[in-house]
């Protein structure tokens, strides 16, 4: 029997009177990864004007990014915040989750909406109150506030990814282990930590790149010196195309796609 | 151990003395989201009811009601969410449904293809946008190429921009929430409408499709929600055209520098998205598709 005459679902459908769902499906996953990997042929053009397919190669784009003093400074800006993020955002967010998930307490669930409240407030009402609030405490254009923002705005999701893998995990083995003569503090770092780790790092990830590519709360704390990479591109991008933006979009669409990879790795180990 | 430690309202007591501690952990976490967003956006708030003297006002909720052009940016707004989310809705159910059929390893491995959009910088994806719909980018030579239209169509700094950019920006919000939705449909259900002589067609309508639409109703609300308040793609895209809530909130703080303005849009821009997921909450246990909690 050839492959379009087998049924494909649980109502005997066969493949072959169901091959416009694969052409669709097919067209829509074109469109999804096309434009976020089209940057990357068109960064490689010798061309102002990026036309596609680029007529002559060449690297001018990367020589341009790498060799300009403001780009260079904006990248080492927003790894600098977006490393420091992860490493606040993530304790930060697990301490949160293990709180809430543990204490049993009535009042977890009201802390459980405060802490979700980045979510949900606007970001562009976040960006405008915090530069209004860093207004009055000197935290405009720093790293500080940078920092700070990013990681309110990171510690939810790192929550959302902790308490998953709590809820996939048996925490009992907390209680065996303290019922032994274990603290709290040592059980967890003992025998639980070792069992959520990859959640763990994918969360760590995931608060790094929620940094590493915000742009509107940027747009407003940061400047000078101390604005972030994302800052620099929304405002040549809005004024005029700069193709330089085609290398540094490459270069952060494979940062995403590596940390992707990773998270997806991590993820399979973790079953 | 003395015997008046095991007394049980003492175990009581020490058991609630553990839960505050343990709440303790979350202090850090809610410091600083109190610090960087609860207590500015209270000041907003505080902000949007005083006018240029100082004054306790209700002008910049008035203006709101009394000009036009408020209303307007509102409309527009609510028109650019409600067409985005349509959009995603119609390209993002076919993909769900052909993601939820397949083997679960061919599903993780096409689903990079909704990932991978997902976790790259929106900045990028908006700026691919830009150049693959400019008058002489990609999308207008190849619609000339096999003759759709003849002479360039204005593609971006327009709602059409706009709207095309947005999808592709929220699809996977509602491509996610939907997917997990329909894996948990039961398949022996689908088996036996066959079994009882359904068409397939007919079994898809009357059982599998009523049972997606929590998941679709979910996802749809995210992507609303979060369109809501988009800034960076109607601003890049729109080029100045699409007045979203976002993109006037800025503007009014770039040329006219007045918090009390720019503190009441956002404050109703605020009322109007939580009274959307407080409404949906009540209807569909929103948390419920979202977290996985009760």
């Amino acid at each position: 029997m050839a492959w379009w005459n087998k049924p494909a679902s649980d109502t005997q459908i066969t493949h072959g009177s169901r091959i416009w769902l694969y052409v669709i499906a097919a067209i829509i996953m074109l469109l999804l990864v096309i434009p976020t990997l089209i940057v990357i042929p068109m960064s490689f053009s010798d061309s102002q004007y990026l036309e596609f397919p680029p007529e002559t190669w060449s690297m001018r784009w990367y020589e341009e990014y790498f060799g300009s003093k403001k780009w260079m400074r904006a990248t080492v800006t927003s790894l600098q915040v977006g490393t420091l993020t992860m490493l606040v955002a993530t304790p930060l967010g697990t301490m949160a989750a293990y709180a809430l998930f543990v204490s049993g307490h009535k009042a977890a669930r009201a802390l459980f909406v405060i802490l979700i409240t980045p979510m949900i407030v606007p970001v562009i009402l976040i960006a405008i109150g915090a530069f209004y609030a860093y207004g009055k405490l000197g935290l405009n254009n720093s790293i500080t506030g940078l920092v700070l923002a990013h990681t309110a705005l990171a510690t939810p999701l790192v929550m959302i990814v902790i308490t998953a893998a709590f809820r996939s995990y048996d925490l009992n083995q907390e209680l065996v282990a303290r019922s032994l003569g274990a603290t709290r503090l040592k059980a967890f770092f003992v025998i639980t930590l070792p069992q959520i780790k990859f959640s763990v790092i994918t969360a760590a990830l995931l608060s790094f790149l929620t940094s590493f590519d915000e742009v509107i709360v940027s747009i407003f704390v940061s400047g000078g010196t101390k604005a972030t990479l994302t800052k620099h591109m929304f405002s040549a991008l809005r004024d005029y195309i700069d193709p330089t933006i085609a290398a540094i979009s490459t270069i952060m669409v494979l940062i995403s796609t590596l940390l992707l990879l990773a998270t997806q790795w991590f993820s399979s180990r973790q079953k | 151990m003395t015997a008046r430690s095991l007394n049980s309202t003492a175990l009581k007591q020490q058991e609630r003395m553990e839960q505050w501690t343990l709440l303790g952990l979350a202090i850090p976490a809610i410091f600083v989201i109190l610090l960087v967003v609860i207590i500015p956006v209270g000041w907003l708030f505080y902000l949007s009811f005083i006018g240029d003297n100082g004054q306790f006002t209700l002008e910049h909720y008035q203006k709101m009601v009394e000009y036009k052009s408020y209303y307007r940016v509102f409309l527009n707004t609510f028109k650019v969410s409600i067409l985005t989310t349509l959009i995603c809705i119609v390209i993002g159910y076919p993909m769900a449904y052909f993601l939820a059929q397949l083997p679960a390893r061919w599903a993780g491995f096409f689903m990079l293809a909704v990932l991978l959009p997902f976790w790259t910088s929106l900045l990028v994806r908006t700026y691919a946008w830009l150049v693959l719909l400019q008058r002489k980018g990609i999308l207008n030579e190849f619609a000339m190429d096999i003759g759709l239209w003849e002479k360039p169509v204005k593609l971006v700094h327009n709602l059409t921009g706009t709207l095309i950019g947005m999808a592709h920006i929220m699809l996977p919000f509602l491509v996610l929430p939907l997917y997990n939705a329909m894996k948990k449909i039961d398949r022996d259900l689908m088996q036996a409408s066959a079994n009882l002589g359904a068409s397939p067609a007919k079994s898809f309508w009357q059982i599998y499709f009523p049972l997606s639409l929590p998941g679709m109703v979910a996802g749809s609300l995210i992507v609303f929600v979060l369109c809501l308040g988009f800034y960076v793609t109607p601003a890049v895209l729109g080029g100045g055209r699409v007045v979203m809530v976002a993109t006037q909130i800025t503007s009014i703080l770039e040329n006219q520098f007045n918090w009390g303005a720019a503190s009441s849009l956002g404050v109703v821009l605020l009322i109007a998205t939580v009274l959307v997921l407080i409404i949906a909450g009540r209807v569909f246990k929103l948390d419920t598709a979202l977290f996985g909690k009760g």
